[in-house]
């Protein structure tokens, strides 16, 4: 193709939409509206999927180590622990901490532990965390069998269902996630399969004064990538603002919120993308219905 | 003599060239369109270059029909069209633009785009082609001249009569030197003096050697243009006349 010709098709692009005024209006306004639903709901996700992130990462286990094992026994055990691929933290907390744990614990009724230090009947522990908390209970089972250890406390139970119920929530906000994806990828290319409609008469001329399809369809591409982009940038702009009141409102809470900038780069990004994929080839396949003259 | 006798068994061999060589050609053409009606039933016709043809028949008898095979907007269900050398059917695809571009087509409505102005409408025909900036603006310029609109060329179309804009319409079925011009009953929506200076235009250009092919009820105007008539019944040609008259009552 000619260097001219692309300009020109740029130009029309742009041209069409300040020619089709309200046409363009439509396309562009469900554009943000559908758009502006899926990243305030993106955004939600995306904390929601950081907090269960950040639960998850607070699973742990204590390796209680049995009473009156050496301190070489011991320190073999820690080299153990630590030699186990897919372990990242290993902690050693000897019966001493326990004790000074326990009264940090209770603070003013501290003195209920006063003679405990002579006869101290906490054991000696390591406090263990796996890179990936979800192998926590495999790795529970597989110390259980070394020697020295007198029982692993994993929390099976609370762990377990704690999985099940950020299992839902992932499952739940992904597969909202993907259905407002394809709603908007819907309501966008159906809007512009309207304005193109209103055009058919255009396409009709040009194919009969012997435009080939793709001279037809530049236009339509540039336009539809124009839309997409121009609707995806005021949702965007809407929820960078909203977010950003929300990161101050919940700034000394316990709501742990995500960094903004980091945020809008991804929901952005991806708003973006959609509105400029959606548009391009929402045009791209209404046109090509009308181009069978 | 005998001498004389060559030369002009020569010459006129060379006239049964010219006209094999037909502008249009149809053979054995069938539609019948997927709702069943049968609108052409084994068309076969030749036209040649720099004819003048119309082409006339009550409503439905397959005069629109005939019309819209030559530029392909509907497919024959059997038989052969050529039209400046392509073949129509067996064309690919990627081919149709440059076979359309050897022809200009008219219509009854127009067909122009309302938010151009006309000079715009008719440039669109070459821009579409990716004429140079240059070329489009003087040719334009020229066949604006041609059609009587070398003053009205930033006018909308709906700031033109009836006529004007069929005229607008006539110059970008023009503008890009086609080979031959197809108008779907250009005078239907336009009143009979109008109807003639459009038709005095087809004559004009007709003259410069561009073949027509007319669909038409305007009874006078074919009776007094005197042009080869093609009558359509019922899905056939049932009368082809040099120097023909329309034929009907209606």
């Amino acid at each position: 193709m000619k260097i001219r010709t692309m300009i020109r098709h740029v130009r029309e692009g742009f041209k069409n939409i300040t020619r089709n005024g309200w046409m363009t209006f439509a396309a562009v306004g469900s554009v943000v509206v559908t758009l502006l639903i899926l990243g305030v709901f993106l955004t939600l996700a995306l904390n929601l999927q950081a907090f269960t992130k950040d639960v998850e990462a607070q699973v742990q286990m204590d390796v209680i180590v049995q009473q009156g094992t050496s301190r070489s026994d011991i320190d073999s055990l820690e080299e153990r622990l630590k030699s186990l691929s897919g372990v990242k933290s290993v902690q050693f907390v000897s019966k001493e901490d326990g004790i000074q744990i326990l009264k940090e614990k209770l603070k003013d009724n501290a003195d209920l532990l006063t003679g405990l230090e002579l006869e101290n009947p906490l054991p000696d522990k390591f406090v263990v965390k796996a890179a990936d908390p979800r192998d926590t209970l495999q790795f529970a089972e597989q110390i259980r069998t070394f020697p020295f250890v007198d029982k692993v406390k994993d929390g099976k139970d609370v762990v377990e269902k704690l999985y099940n119920v950020i299992d839902v929530i992932r499952w739940v906000g992904g597969g909202l996630v993907i259905g407002l994806v394809f709603t908007a990828i819907f309501l966008i290319s159906n809007t512009i399969k309207i304005t193109i409609f209103a055009r058919r008469r255009e396409i009709e001329i040009m194919k009969l004064v012997g435009a080939n399809n793709w001279f037809i369809r530049w236009p339509f591409f540039v336009e539809g990538l124009l839309m997409g982009a121009l609707g995806a940038l005021i949702p965007i702009s809407l929820i960078a603002l909203g977010y950003s009141y929300a990161v101050d409102a919940f700034k000394n809470t316990l709501i742990m919120v995500l960094p903004l900038e980091g945020l809008i780069m991804q929901v952005g990004g991806f708003l973006l993308l959609i509105g400029a994929i959606i548009g391009t080839f929402g045009s791209a396949f209404s046109v090509r219905k009308f181009l069978k003259v | 003599m005998k001498q004389w006798t060559h030369t002009r068994s020569n010459s006129l061999k060379c006239l049964v060239e010219d006209v094999s060589k037909a502008m249009i050609e149809m053979q054995d053409v069938w539609k019948t369109y997927p709702n069943g009606v049968s609108a052409l039933r084994g068309i076969d016709v030749k036209i040649g270059r720099g004819e003048f043809v119309y082409v006339v028949g009550s409503s439905g008898a397959g005069k629109s029909t005939f019309i819209k095979l030559m530029y392909r907007e509907v497919r024959p269900s059997k038989g052969s069209i050529f039209v400046n050398g392509f073949n129509v059917e067996k064309l690919k695809e990627g081919k149709i633009p440059l076979m359309r571009r050897q022809i200009g087509v008219v219509f009854q409505d127009f067909k122009l785009l309302p938010q151009l102005t006309a000079a715009e409408n008719v440039a669109f025909a070459m821009e579409v082609i990716e004429a140079p900036r240059k070329k489009i603006k003087t040719r334009v310029k020229e066949v604006m001249e041609l059609v009587g609109l070398g003053s009205k060329l930033n006018a909308l179309p709906n700031q033109l009569s009836g006529g004007e804009q069929q005229r607008v319409a006539v110059a970008r079925a023009l503008v890009n030197h086609p080979a031959v011009i197809i108008a779907d009953e250009p005078t239907g929506n336009l009143d009979p003096e109008t109807s003639w200076e459009i038709m005095h235009l087809f004559n004009k250009i007709n003259q410069q050697g561009t073949t027509i092919v007319m669909a038409t009820h305007n009874k006078e105007i074919v009776n007094t243009m005197k042009q080869r008539v093609l009558a359509i019944e019922d899905g056939q040609i049932v009368r082809d006349e040099r120097m023909g008259a329309y034929g009907y009552e209606d």
